[in-house]
């Protein structure tokens, strides 16, 4: 089959990005989305180009490493499926694909479809956790959680944090991503102690980030690999509230963002670094 | 390595308003105290279809309660100013948020009426300023305003048919608005179940309709003369 | 060159207790004083990095993702094993120890597993404290299923995601320390040299994966805990970037390198569908528990799966071995589908693949339960092959999936560099020839919640770390050699890609040193595995530069390493003349093909160390004793 790629080209945050066309004529439409990029970068090289740089790591759709726009929808047209998973018998001979990079400020952009999302790291070390220790756990069995409990944390807790729901959002908003790990945490009886604090560090965190606000559209959760339903939003937006209005201590903990790439010798807590 | 923790300002309301979930929760229940009064006001209107004694009566009512009026003018001003600030600014957020446009979006799950929110609202905010001027303080769009003849001037001010079809297109529009705003404020409040939301999506199309369906039959009936 | 495996004495039920009552203490106090760098941010290294930082000591943790959270722990699906005995149907401790020893086809330290055995109980109190989203029954009771042949239900799970989740929690975890402060997360940064001073490890030179920058990390201990190197073959269920540089830049220091021949093949895989396959994926082995394998009687039959009648079908496990039937360990299961798809038995495109039949369960159980059971499985398989499982049987075929071999380690988890720490899969310890189901991720978290933090202490505690100097010669020279490799890389613009070079080393590996071995050829295997490395010296392409992202180049330098790895598991392979676990070599079997074990003369460990690229390795013998297990043949009949 024959495909027509626009792919976004751009060799770094400060240089200017463009369209380039690709043409290819022997797609197989057995093969992965990511797949097909590969043999178009193994064809660039031979040619003397760079191969587009692109991410991903499982290709079976669970790290949450890879993702682009395909001619405007995140992970392309396929539901419930990241590109790795996404087979080219979703296309038709003669098509022609947009591919683009998730596009969002709290994504700075590093190299052709590659962004950087440890905003998303930062957010869930901002308060994505249950605080205890190694060896502070009591017998497994000590803590009962009802089923339908267990399963609508699991549900919530499935977000690979790939970044589709932000890059579908109109207003680039994370709620989706931070409504979910809000909900995995706050539905389980070990969550309860942290509920409040959780949900205020994590929703400043991500508005720190400069993440935009939910408007409640939903396209988030129509691109979401892992189908993580909108409710997870509203019970960010219910924590929150109820945390705002009942809090007593003012404490948030929320984490400076950077998007510097920082490396060992400029550490501070390298106590061997003598020179 | 950007470990340090930052204190944010620590005034709890400045904080909840600071945030965009803060400013979504005013906007919801300034949003559901403005939908209470659109609501009251649709069924108010329709007293009309009564007659102009009953109509007119019912004007001298609303203005025989001075305090509470002025309190509801208050309420309701302060809930415009707080929807709308929130609104612009999160507009304005929304822009930061994402600096370079996509090439190719598609919308693929989003009703019309919600992505529509950032301009039915303001064409909306025009409206009930344009309608102000004309039917509270007599301005415009009246051509004979007479105060407290509040019979007459509807009718004499939806007589102009190019007067009455912007009224029909306002009404439209808000009943966009209010078919995801409706729903929506209870996502933002927090309110979202399998079984209840469905119900409440439909609620609100249901009520955004019958809003706008109210409204409407005013000038209509005015423009056909069913009400003179 | 004598190892010292630092093997407890006494009773294995006390040892591990009496070890770490032996063991060093640091004071609190002074734990911030020193500072632990840990490679890798998957199971191990996550729970490892956070548990040292929650203990009080500053630690960098690095990882090549783009966050610590993608780690390919990320994608194990079935279950982590624990001794908990909630089923009452007859575990214990000692019963999962017997089993991994056993399942290990013999070849693993008897003091290692018991411990791994003890420390399953605690794993899973600590990550369902953390909040990890266990299955649970109505009662609210944690609930368990039977994975991987075993007798017992002992297998946790959250849905088909137990990985992502455990990841998750130990991820979490991971960034509370961040925010705490306490540990300095490096992502896209890759470790591409140890330091070694004084004969101590004592720091990594590290290359960012963005910025090109090439920068040294010291610390007063090194933990590696950087996956296995299943990579080697191309296609394998490994995530693309899992790849052996660190371990193996850490062999050429002086680390000895531990059965590397000891691979594990997965047999519920998605079978290659074409030459541009990029890796292979893996479902779930718990699909073996309701879906019956089988294959035509004749040879070459093209019928539709439907259309073969009952007895014109052969289903062959369940014949060879009527007790475990579908549930035979995954060595004898991969076995046994090669060897009817060499018969020309095989189905599907290329006739490498056998069906995985659900229609007996589907008519038995309902489809109801089956989707509860395997629905996303079915999903995925119907997502990538837009085939139908609930209509038309599954096609499957073996794939590499594990590596049991890995950086020797003493029962400290510590490699025979001081102060060079390995866990997990990264290192060679608890999975002897072979690795039951389920008991990687017991693995990987128990060596990083419950083991790295007492024997990492006692190392501090016992040594006596002097600062050292950035300006080093040890430093210079590493990262001198880190640098010249890079620029080596980039300048020889030759005509192949190394995705090109990749295959073809991965097709040799996997035809000489896969699923079953001979002699002949390994040998031809590594003479051929010399040549392709001589040519990818010389003529791979690697565009673009040094300074910025360029991926070309990360896999240029890790398939260099696969080069010297594979070699290197070749002659181990040959080397070994038995079959045992993973490792079947064609020489030794028994009569009616099964594999042939030579305890006599190969109960041992093969460390294997590096003296220079092109000199013979040094083998030195680890022996193995078992006084509570005793060797058996292994019988699945």
């Amino acid at each position: 089959m024959r495909l027509t790629l626009h792919v976004w080209r751009q060799q770094g945050p400060r240089t200017k990005g463009r369209l380039v066309r690709y043409q290819m004529d022997n797609v197989d439409h057995e093969m992965s989305m990511l797949e097909c990029l590969d043999v178009l970068n193994e064809e660039l090289i031979g040619k003397g180009d760079e191969p587009i740089a692109f991410e991903h790591d499982c290709r079976e759709g669970i790290c949450g490493s890879c993702g682009f726009m395909i001619n405007g929808v995140a992970h392309g047209p396929a539901r419930a499926t990241t590109v790795c998973q996404l087979t080219m018998r979703n296309f038709k001979d003669g098509d022609s694909l947009t591919i683009e990079p998730w596009r969002a400020s709290a994504f700075p952009l590093i190299k052709d479809l590659v962004v950087d999302r440890r905003s998303f790291d930062r957010i869930v070390a901002s308060g994505g956790y249950i605080s205890v220790s190694t060896g502070n756990a009591p017998d497994a069995n000590a803590i009962l959680v009802p089923k339908d409990i267990a399963d609508r944390a699991m549900d919530a807790a499935a977000c690979i944090g790939c970044g589709a729901c932000v890059a579908a959002c109109p207003n680039a908003s994370a709620a989706l991503f931070t409504g979910a790990k809000i909900s995995h945490l706050g539905v389980l009886p070990q969550g309860q102690p942290e509920r409040h604090l959780r949900a205020l560090s994590m929703v400043a965190q991500a508005n720190l980030e400069g993440f935009g606000g939910c408007t409640n559209i939903g396209e988030c959760t129509a691109v979401c690999p892992k189908e993580i339903p909108l409710e997870v939003i509203a019970r960010m937006n219910r924590d929150y509230i109820a945390a705002a209005l009942s809090q007593r201590d003012a404490e948030v903990n929320t984490i400076r963002p950077f998007t510097e790439w920082s490396t060992g010798s400029k550490l501070v807590n390298d106590p061997h670094a003598t020179s | 390595m950007g470990t340090i923790a930052l204190g944010v300002r620590d005034n709890v309301a400045a904080r909840f308003w600071g945030s965009t979930n803060g400013k979504k929760a005013v906007m919801a229940v300034t949003g559901l105290i403005l939908f209470g009064f659109v609501m009251g006001h649709m069924l108010g209107n329709l007293q009309i279809f009564e007659g102009p004694v009953a109509f007119n009566d019912y004007a001298k009512f609303l203005r025989s309660v001075p305090l509470g009026l002025w309190l509801a003018r208050i309420v309701l001003l302060t809930s415009v100013v707080l929807h709308v600030t929130a609104s612009v600014q999160l507009v304005l957020r929304k822009r930061r948020a994402r600096p370079v446009a996509y090439a190719s979006k598609e919308s693929i799950a989003s009703t019309y009426a919600s992505r529509t929110m950032y301009w039915s609202g303001p064409i909306i905010l025009a409206f009930v300023i344009y309608h102000l001027l004309q039917f509270t303080f007599g301005v415009t769009g009246v051509p004979d305003y007479q105060e407290g003849e509040v019979y007459r001037n509807v009718v004499s001010g939806f007589g102009q048919p190019a007067i009455a079809i912007w009224y029909i297109v306002s009404m439209l529009l808000l009943c966009l608005h209010l078919r995801h705003g409706v729903w929506s404020m209870f996502q933002t409040l927090g309110v979202n179940h399998p079984r209840y939301t469905p119900i409440l999506r439909h609620g609100a199309t249901l009520f955004a309709v019958v809003v706008a369906i109210g409204f409407i039959s005013i000038p209509v009936s005015v423009l056909f003369g069913w009400v003179s | 060159m004598e190892l010292n495996s630092r093997l407890p004495t006494g009773p294995i039920e006390t040892a591990w207790d009496n070890t770490k009552f032996e063991m060093k203490l640091v004071n609190p106090a002074n734990k911030r004083k020193y500072s632990v760098l840990v490679v890798g941010s998957g199971l191990a290294g996550g729970a490892a990095a956070a548990t040292l930082g929650e203990l009080g000591y500053n630690v960098n943790c690095f990882c090549f993702q783009d966050s610590p959270r993608r780690a390919h722990s990320i994608a194990a699906q079935g279950g982590i094993n624990a001794a908990k005995n909630y089923q009452n149907d007859g575990d214990s401790i000692f019963r999962l120890f017997y089993d991994t020893v056993k399942g290990g086809d013999f070849r693993a330290r008897e003091a290692n597993v018991y411990r791994l055995a003890q420390i399953s109980l605690e794993i899973i109190d600590q990550c369902a404290a953390q909040g990890v989203p266990f299955a649970r029954e109505y009662g609210g009771a944690l609930t368990n299923r039977s994975f991987g042949g075993a007798q017992v239900s002992r297998t946790f799970y959250a849905r088909g995601q137990t990985g992502q989740q455990l990841l998750l929690g130990a991820y979490q975890a991971l960034e509370r320390q961040v925010q705490a402060g306490r540990v300095a997360m490096f992502p896209r940064t890759e470790m591409l040299d140890l330091i070694v001073i004084d004969g101590r490890a004592r720091g990594i030179v590290t290359r960012n994966l963005v910025t090109g920058e090439i920068d040294t990390h010291l610390a007063d201990a090194v933990v590696l805990a950087t996956g296995g190197y299943g990579n080697v073959y191309y296609l394998s269920t490994n995530a693309k970037g899992s790849n052996v540089t660190a371990s193996w830049r850490a062999h050429k220091r002086g680390a000895l390198f531990a059965n590397p021949c000891f691979t594990q093949i997965h047999p519920t895989c998605i079978p290659v569908s074409g030459d541009y396959q990029s890796k292979l994926t893996l479902m779930s082995e718990s699909l073996r528990n309701d879906g019956r394998i089988w294959v035509p009687l004749k040879k070459g039959d093209t019928r539709q799966p439907g259309q073969i009648p009952e007895n014109e079908r052969d289903y062959y496990l369940e014949r060879r071995y009527p007790s475990f039937g579908n549930l035979v360990p995954r060595d004898v299961a991969s076995r046994n589908a090669k060897h009817v798809c060499d018969e020309g038995r095989g189905v599907g495109p290329g006739g490498l693949g056998v069906y995985l039949d659900f229609s007996d369960s589907i008519h038995r159980l309902g489809e109801k339960v089956i989707a509860e059971r395997y629905g996303n499985l079915f999903d995925m398989y119907q997502r990538i092959t837009g085939e139908n499982p609930y209509q038309v049987p599954m096609r499957i075929y073996p794939a590499i999936h594990y590596t049991m071999g890995g950086l020797w380690v003493d029962y400290h988890l510590m490699s025979t560099i001081p102060g060079l720490f390995v866990l997990g899969e990264a290192n060679f310890s608890d999975h002897g020839a072979n690795r039951l189901g389920a008991s990687a991720l017991m693995q990987g978290l128990s060596d990083g919640y419950f083991v790295i933090p007492f024997t990492l202490g006692n190392y501090i505690a016992g040594a006596k770390l002097e600062k050292v100097d950035r300006s080093h010669p040890e430093i210079r020279n590493a990262e001198a050699c880190v640098q010249q490799t890079v620029d080596k890389l980039l300048n020889i613009k030759g005509k192949r890609t190394v995705d090109s070079f990749h295959r073809q080393l991965g097709k040799i590996v996997w035809d000489y040193c896969g699923m079953s071995r001979n002699a002949r050829g390994l040998e031809s295997a590594a003479e051929q595995i010399r040549e392709l490395r001589e040519e990818y010296w010389t003529n791979v392409n690697v565009p673009g530069s040094g300074a910025d992202l360029n991926q070309s180049l990360e896999k240029a330098t890790r398939v260099a390493d696969f080069f010297e790895l594979a070699e290197l598991m070749c002659i181990d392979a040959r080397e070994r003349n038995e079959s045992c676990g993973g490792h079947f070599r064609e020489e030794y079997q028994t009569e009616d093909g099964e594999a042939l074990r030579n305890d006599e003369q190969y109960s041992y460990v093969a460390a294997w160390g590096y003296r220079g690229y092109g000199n013979p390795w040094d083998l030195v013998k680890e022996p193995l004793e078992f006084h509570y297990v005793h060797p058996s043949q292994r019988s699945y009949k």
